[in-house]
């Protein structure tokens, strides 16, 4: 950093561009984001942990259409399966996963649908995918949570439309 | 001590062992890296099991003392990157400010019971670790509980690194009220920037342990929260790999250009970049909790920012070590704009060690700022990927640099020769190139949508892709576990074989641009020490505000392994 050297100028020349790169990266990323609507999960609530199934919407876990070609899934995870533990919904639909935990730390991974969030005990974790493709589309709880953790595991079937 | 005081910083380092006997603190360091070569012993062998389990195979016999995967990969996660990486540096660290002041520590005896706090503390977490009574992985999210003494060893652990902190500021204070004026030097002034990060970032961990995991284990308090706990351990969690790489780096920038037969380009530089580590490490845990609900995606947003800003020190690390790199291997006949690279000298297996970990670390840090993207962070979270990360980051770059640094350290401690220069470079190559297949496997399933920390043979939904990858991660893993045993065995018959007296210094190196051309803002503490604290209380503030006040400790503890 003494002025008019050559060290001085390659530090120049390297520094500006090692700016220039991450603010780069990070316009990309704010365009990718925004532009295509990714939403990561975040304020959702609080539901109390050893209350779960008492308190809606987990009281009745399940399925529900909440509007044309848009689901609501209610979902309790617990060692080791997810409740309900198979959901079906039909090509196109839009899918809101509202879900919880009831005793330790759970993952609700679909990577088919990109679905990637955390299940937490006391936490309400809402987050939304579309399923445009039939088939089945495997669910896996991707944080450790006990000896059978790898057992835990469910599926959303797409159906094709009628 | 007088003719210390009248000699500069650089020729203090070669007269130091002349001058000021450093023999206690060569056998501390020597105690803390005794202890941490144990912990990665376990974690190799424990590493070995889960790497084989990949493809379906398991050790005939490991049932004596792994109870399930799940065991192995908790023992393997704690003794590697909690307990090899914080000995290592406790041990090297200290070594490098001493020797760069030519200075011993403030104070021995605080030093002594500094290493004995911790191995006791070590002591004490790893009963229950090893009896399968903390099977939480180095992550221990609540509400899995472990039995009260895991968390209190390793808080006895954090404590003690905290002492090695106020020994080395007393240290440093003693040097500067001798050298008014004076610049300090590059190696203590890279120690104390890596100590006094970690103090800061450690607070997150700590207060987790002694407000919610400590009183909740041992029955004080019946509940805890999930979403405080993780975002109090990822306050501690993402500064810890700048705490594990700040001493790589200081390898990188004050030895290794010497080692490789040149200077370091820029010593002004380095400086800089060591006091952006110092301000950004802490305020950009959010980035490991981008899939957590609870927090708001906009200050998740603001963490990615701040990731991505402390990438900015660590390309000006790439710079000045590389064109460090150039100067030594153009002053040994290294031509051409790329070729010079060959001339580095590769026989030798410190620099061809960390020159390997630093290529590892290029791609590292580039899936580094992929896990730290927003939305791409969905694609990667908690999959395959993320091991595969770790393993080129703190698995190499850390790792396989700090294996460099014992194949000059270990003999300079013992007085003997490396046993075997050939054997610690079929060591190094053999590590590498199990990395690139282990890695790169791990990586590849992670995309496939595999998920980590999983006993993936045994889960219902593995598909043919990801069983045609699988044992790629049994084989890479295979060579690791070969490597890192001919590591154990270079080492050991140093120690207790060599016959050949090693002689040398410190390799301290010369800088092209030196101390004097460092701003004085550079050698100033207050200032930045304040603006890390304002970065932190911004980007955590109202959050943890938020959480602490209104969360209720409601979640019971369960051990369900």
């Amino acid at each position: 950093m003494k002025r008019n050297t050559t060290v001085y100028l390659y530090e120049l020349a390297w520094i500006l561009p090692s700016i220039a790169i991450p603010v780069g990266m990070l316009a990309a990323l704010a365009v990718t984001a925004f532009g295509a609507g990714i939403h990561l999960p975040s304020m959702a609530g609080r539901v109390d942990p050893r209350r779960v199934t008492a308190t809606a919407p987990f009281d009745a876990p399940g399925v529900v259409q909440v509007g044309p070609g848009l689901y609501e899934a209610r979902m309790t995870s617990q060692i080791w399966t997810f409740t309900p533990n198979e959901i079906r919904v039909p090509a196109g639909a839009t899918v809101t996963f509202v879900a919880t935990s009831q005793d330790v730390v759970h993952g609700l991974f679909i990577p088919k649908a990109h679905v990637n969030a955390m299940l937490l005990p006391g936490q309400i974790t809402r987050v939304t995918a579309r399923f445009d493709t039939p088939g089945e589309y495997p669910i896996m709880c991707h944080e450790y949570c006990g000896i059978a953790h790898h057992t835990m595991a469910g599926r959303v079937i797409v159906e094709p439309r009628r | 001590m007088s003719a210390v005081v009248t000699l500069t910083p650089r020729s203090e380092t070669d007269g130091a062992a002349a001058v000021v006997d450093l023999r206690t603190e060569n056998r501390l360091t020597a105690a803390f890296l005794g202890v941490g070569l144990v912990a990665l012993f376990g974690g190799a062998v424990t590493g070995l099991l889960q790497a084989l389990e990949h493809a379906g195979i398991q050790i005939p016999g490991h049932a004596t003392f792994v109870k399930s995967y799940y065991h192995s990969v908790a023992m393997h996660g704690v003794l590697n990157v909690l307990v090899w990486t914080t000995f290592f540096i406790s041990g090297f660290v200290p070594f490098m400010v001493t020797h760069a002041l030519g200075r011993p520590l403030a104070s021995r005896p605080l030093g002594r019971l500094t290493f004995g706090l911790m191995l006791a503390g070590l002591m004490v977490a790893a009963v229950p670790l090893v009896g399968n009574a903390a099977t939480v992985m180095f992550t221990f999210y609540p509400p899995l509980m472990a039995n009260w003494a895991f968390y209190v060893g390793l808080t006895l652990v954090v404590v003690g690194t905290w002492l090695i902190t106020l020994n080395l500021a007393l240290t440093l204070r003693g040097w500067w009220a001798t050298h008014p004026g004076a610049r300090t030097p590059l190696a203590a002034f890279m120690g104390m920037v890596t100590f006094a990060m970690w103090t800061i970032a450690s607070l997150g961990l700590a207060a987790e342990m002694l407000f919610m995991l400590i009183p909740w284990s041992l029955g004080w308090v019946s509940g805890t929260d999930p979403l405080l706990a993780r975002v109090l351990f990822w306050f501690t969690g993402h500064p810890i790999v700048y705490f594990w790489l700040l001493p790589a780096y200081m390898s990188w920038y004050t030895l290794v250009p010497r080692q490789a037969g040149g200077r370091l380009f820029s010593d002004p530089l380095a400086r800089a970049s060591f006091i952006l580590f110092l301000v950004l490490s802490t305020p950009l845990g959010f980035h490991h909790q981008f899939t957590d609900p609870g927090i708001h995606e906009g200050w998740k947003l603001v963490h990615a920012f701040l990731t991505f800003a402390v990438f900015f020190p660590s390309l000006l690390t790439f710079f000045n070590v590389v064109a460090s790199l150039e100067d030594g291997a153009r002053r040994r006949g290294g031509r051409g704009w790329a070729a010079w690279f060959l001339r580095l000298p590769w026989g030798d297996p410190v620099v061809a060690a960390q020159v390997g970990a630093m290529l590892t670390f290029a791609f590292g840090g580039i899936g580094g700022l992929i896990n730290a993207s927003f939305s791409l962070n969905l694609l990667v979270h908690n999959t395959a990927w993320i091991p595969g990360h770790l393993h080129l980051t703190v698995g190499t770059a850390v790792t396989l640099s700090f294996m460099g640094i014992t194949y000059w350290l270990v003999p300079l401690l013992r007085g003997r020769e490396l046993w075997s220069r050939r054997l610690a470079l079929a060591q190094v190559w053999l590590w590498l190139g199990g990395m690139v297949i282990f890695s790169n496997a791990l990586h590849r399933l992670g995309l496939m949508g595999m998920p980590r920390r999983t006993q993936i043979m045994a889960a219902p939904y593995v598909t043919p892709e990801w069983k045609a990858v699988l044992p790629l991660v049994a084989i890479g893993g295979t060579l690791l576990f070969v490597s890192a045993m001919l590591y154990f065995v270079v080492l050991i018959l140093t120690v207790v074989a060599s016959r050949k007296p090693y002689v040398g210094d410190v390799p301290f190196a010369e800088p092209m641009s030196g101390p004097d051309s460092v701003p004085v803002m550079f050698d100033r503490w207050k200032p930045w020490l304040a603006l890390a604290f304002v970065l932190i209380a911004l980007a955590y503030g109202p959050t943890l505000v938020h959480l602490v006040v209104t969360t209720p400790l409601d979640a019971p503890g369960l051990r369900v392994w």
